[in-house]
């Protein structure tokens, strides 16, 4: 049904011209899932622009033929091509909160389409819009087609998102990342729902996502993409149980298993990242720095009854502010040198109680004790406080968490300077190095700005930077969230590394349960402010005691496919 | 980091933007003109000896009349109206600089506390700005000078007019630069970075200056060239309205005041040339403002 050949797309920028894609052949046939992969920069929502024609400007097909049936996509006039939009190809959008409009009911917007490309009566169109919502799932069509966006949740405005991609009834949808601003539990219904219109309206989907759990979960076929190259192509479960090209196995070696705990990532090495002689040495040197301080490694933590209440909204003028509870009475023991994963959904808490204990947000109840010492909540923590040093904190976006306008050398040498560490600028700006080399950067770096570096170098540089305040107590709050998932095997085998070099008492939260597995010694499970569970990790894996845990493993995608031939 | 900045995407969107190169050459040309007015202009307008009345009301150079020396043509006293120019543009200026610095380290440290600490100082001082919005700022400049002048001393007071002309407009300008700095700090306060900050116990003055203030000089530099406009034009107001300098250190408002008077005589140079010049300062200096706004919001551009 569609075919693109030897596609091409070049950007212009003020540097010259990038190839974005390369050399790109796929075909979707009725009823297929066709999942496009990669990492950031592969290049595949580019292919799905191309095909829709909605390249941004610095964007032009240099060569390749895409046609849709008996239709060339290339050689339409602008007026054509956005007659087929909509029509005969729709499109599905990460963000299902900025895909809609938030001031149209769900009604308007459904309608608006379908008149926008069919000749209909008001009332057939509504007609149509009430089945297809009925279609997707959402029960009392009906009366819920008269609601604004803001009154569904996340999972059925992404459906109500599909709803506007079939209403034309098209022949093919592209979904871009569909689901990865969503919880694994609406994830997986989505994926399903995306799979059964496959299925029974025969539409072809070409699914673009950097989550290889999701293409494993759905789609038929898949493109492995780097680089805009097509590194292999072939049918799913042949692709990730077998795969033949170096890059899908490395990919492949890098996505964290939810069925077993790995001592560590078998990485691949890439030529010229090895560490030489003199980084080594300097790798020492931080390492004896470290050792030094924090000595037999980091210290407990209890946490009691800690309950968070934020100021909700008021409801009228004169009542009350509504209250909501963040963290309803959570007690969590943390073992000295213990990795303790914190998991849950969005909203669940888990970051609340990070900033509880990092002293960011002021619980309304509940004591912490580190290593049987009160620890001083954030409005009576002094900026002196022993624990400011020893509780250092990962944050999820490496981008926000370094200032932007200060050099490397800058940010590392802070917290020696705070913290009387070291008193030396000279043995400062050192030992910045030596930890630079530590966590596999080059000693070039320090003089750099953080926005010269990617996104897994920069949670490098975090890292360092919690180190060097000679922490025994870590939080990492989803650390590697932001990174593809090569990066992310890199940067969760440094962690692991350091963990156990330096016995630091670890809380590692992630939404990702593969990811937790990978890392925690212990394991909790936060819903709606409340802990649902917690234990020794491997036997909650092997057979978690709560309900809600028991949904939580089986709606989290797993790559099930038998991985004997690698 | 500034030079990084300019070194990179700054230099070559410039070059790209006709007008920005042409309103930062007028700018460069005015301000080199003005600074060094001692000794490029021709004459001294301050010195009674330099000038007889005898020149007086010559039209400039391409009319016909004209005096070869009196490129601009003279005043009715005879006074050269370039160097009348350049050195009224020279203390336009310069009251415009110092009550820009004064708004902008006056507004940015009020409004990066109030953008941090929040809470009742933040409620505070914002009501005080919106109250100084609410006055318009020729009453302010009026205000400052009648309260001056009643508890100085006459003689101290004509000393000080100076003074009191550029803390009129800088009181009146300050408003602008702590609100676009509480709004700036109340995105990065958010960041991770601050929270790592905060965590790690520094204190607060450092967290502000250290961390966040880089991180918000890009709307801040907007803010003070547009008001660095906004503050000439005041000043030339409040001079035209003789609330600002005496006519013997004539400003450039202090010359279109006097200009006013050979409005409809025939003289018209002595009105429209420091009209024009006034116009074409500013608009310069608002047309880098400009640039430098797309410069800072890559969503503009």
């Amino acid at each position: 049904m569609l075919t693109i050949e030897h596609l091409s797309v070049r950007f212009r920028d003020r540097f010259g011209a990038t190839m974005a894609v390369e050399d790109v052949s796929l075909d979707v046939r009725p009823a297929e899932i066709h999942g496009l992969v990669g990492e950031s920069g592969a290049g595949k929502s580019t292919i799905g622009a191309a095909i829709m024609g909605l390249l941004p400007a610095a964007g032009e097909i240099t060569a390749g033929r895409m046609t849709l049936g008996k239709t060339d996509l290339r050689t339409l006039s602008p007026v054509a091509a956005h007659r087929m939009r909509g029509k005969r190809i729709s499109m599905i959008f990460q963000d299902p909160q900025t895909s809609l409009n938030p001031l149209m009911t769900i009604e308007d917007q459904l309608i608006e389409t379908i008149l926008a490309h069919e000749h209909l009566s008001l009332d057939d169109a509504r007609r149509r819009a009430v089945g297809l919502l009925e279609e997707i799932g959402i029960a009392n069509a009906a009366t819920r087609i008269k609601a604004y966006p803001h009154q569904f949740s996340g999972g059925m405005r992404q459906r109500v998102v599909i709803a506007l991609a079939l209403c034309t009834n098209p022949e093919l949808i592209i979904a871009d990342e569909p689901t990865t601003a969503l919880d694994v539990a609406v994830q997986a219904q989505v994926l399903d729902l995306i799979q059964k219109l496959a299925r029974t309206r025969q539409v072809g989907f070409i699914l673009i996502t950097h989550d290889i759990g999701v293409i494993a979960q759905v789609s038929d076929r898949v493109t492995v993409l780097r680089g805009g190259r097509v590194m292999e192509q072939g049918a799913t479960r042949r692709i990730l149980g077998q795969p033949e090209h170096p890059y899908t196995q490395a990919l492949m070696a890098a996505v964290p298993p939810l069925d077993r705990k790995l001592e560590n990532f078998h990485l691949p090495k890439v030529a010229g990242e090895t560490a030489d002689a003199a980084d080594a040495a300097q790798a020492r040197e931080a390492e004896d720095w470290l050792l030094s301080g924090i000595g037999g490694g980091g210290p407990a933590l209890d946490v009691q009854n800690i309950t968070v209440r934020f100021g909700g909204e008021r409801k009228g003028f004169f009542a009350a502010r509504e209250e909501f509870v963040a963290l309803d009475a959570v007690s969590l023991g943390v073992r000295p040198g213990s990795v303790m994963g914190l998991v849950g959904e969005s909203g669940s808490g888990k970051s609340t109680l990070a900033k509880v204990i990092a002293a960011l947000v002021q619980p309304a109840e509940g004591e912490m004790r580190l290593d049987d010492v009160p620890l001083a909540p954030m409005r009576s923590r002094r900026r002196g406080d022993a624990s400011r040093r020893l509780i250092q904190m990962i944050f999820q976006d490496p981008y926000s968490s370094l200032n932007s306008r200060h050099r490397v050398i800058d940010v590392l040498t802070e917290p020696l300077w705070l913290f009387g560490l070291e008193k030396d600028q000279r043995r400062r700006e050192r030992l910045a190095e030596a930890m630079l080399a530590l966590v596999g950067l080059p000693a070039q770096s320090l003089d750099r700005y953080p926005h010269q570096f990617s996104g897994g170098q920069r949670q490098r540089i975090a890292v360092a930077r919690a180190l060097l305040s000679r922490p025994g107590l870590l939080i990492c709050d989803e650390p590697t969230s932001a990174l593809d998932v090569s990066i992310q095997a890199q940067v969760l085998n440094l962690l692991k590394d350091l963990q156990t070099r330096f016995g630091l008492t670890t809380i590692f939260i992630s939404h990702d349960l593969a990811v937790v597995r990978q890392m925690s010694n212990d394991i909790a499970v936060l819903k709606d402010g409340k802990l649902v569970e917690t234990g020794p990790s491997e036997a909650f894996f092997a057979g978690p005691k709560a309900a809600y845990s028991r949904d939580l493993l089986a709606q989290t995608p797993a790559i099930r496919f038998d991985k004997s031939g690698t | 980091m500034l030079t990084r900045l300019v070194q990179s995407e700054g230099i070559w969107l410039f070059t790209r933007s006709p007008a920005a190169m042409l309103a930062a050459v007028v700018t460069i040309v005015i301000v080199t003109g003005a600074l060094f007015a001692p000794w490029i202009a021709p004459t001294d307008p301050y010195d009674l000896s330099s000038f007889s009345l005898i020149d007086g009301l010559l039209p400039p150079a391409w009319e016909e009349g004209a005096d070869p020396r009196f490129l601009l043509g003279t005043d009715d006293q005879g006074r050269d109206l370039l160097s009348s120019i350049l050195y009224g543009a020279r203390l336009s200026l310069g009251i415009a600089a110092v009550a820009m610095a004064v708004a902008l380290v006056l507004g940015v440290s009020l409004g990066l506390a109030a953008g941090y600490l929040g809470g009742r100082f933040d409620a505070v001082v914002m009501r005080i700005a919106d109250v100084q919005l609410a006055l318009p700022a020729i009453l302010t400049a009026l205000l400052i000078d009648g309260i001056s002048r009643g508890i100085l001393p006459a003689a101290l007071h004509d000393d000080l007019r100076l003074a009191v002309i550029t803390l009129a407009i800088a009181l009146s300008l300050w408003v602008n630069f702590a609100r676009t700095a509480r709004a700036s700090v109340f995105v990065e306060r958010n960041k991770d970075y601050v929270s790592a900050a905060i965590m790690m116990g520094q204190h607060p003055v450092r967290i502000m200056l250290r961390h966040i203030l880089p991180n918000i000089v890009g709307p801040l530099l907007v803010i003070a060239t547009v008001d660095l406009a906004s503050a000439i034009l005041l000043e030339a107001t409040l001079s035209f309205l003789g609330v600002g300098l005496p006519a013997d250190s004539p400003s450039l408002g202090t010359l279109i005041r006097i200009g006013m008077q050979y409005l409809l005589s025939g003289e018209w140079w002595i009105l429209w040339i420091p009209t024009v010049f006034l116009v074409v300062l500013v608009v310069a200096i608002n047309l880098l403002g400009d640039f430098l706004r797309d410069l800072f919001n890559p969503s503009l551009r």
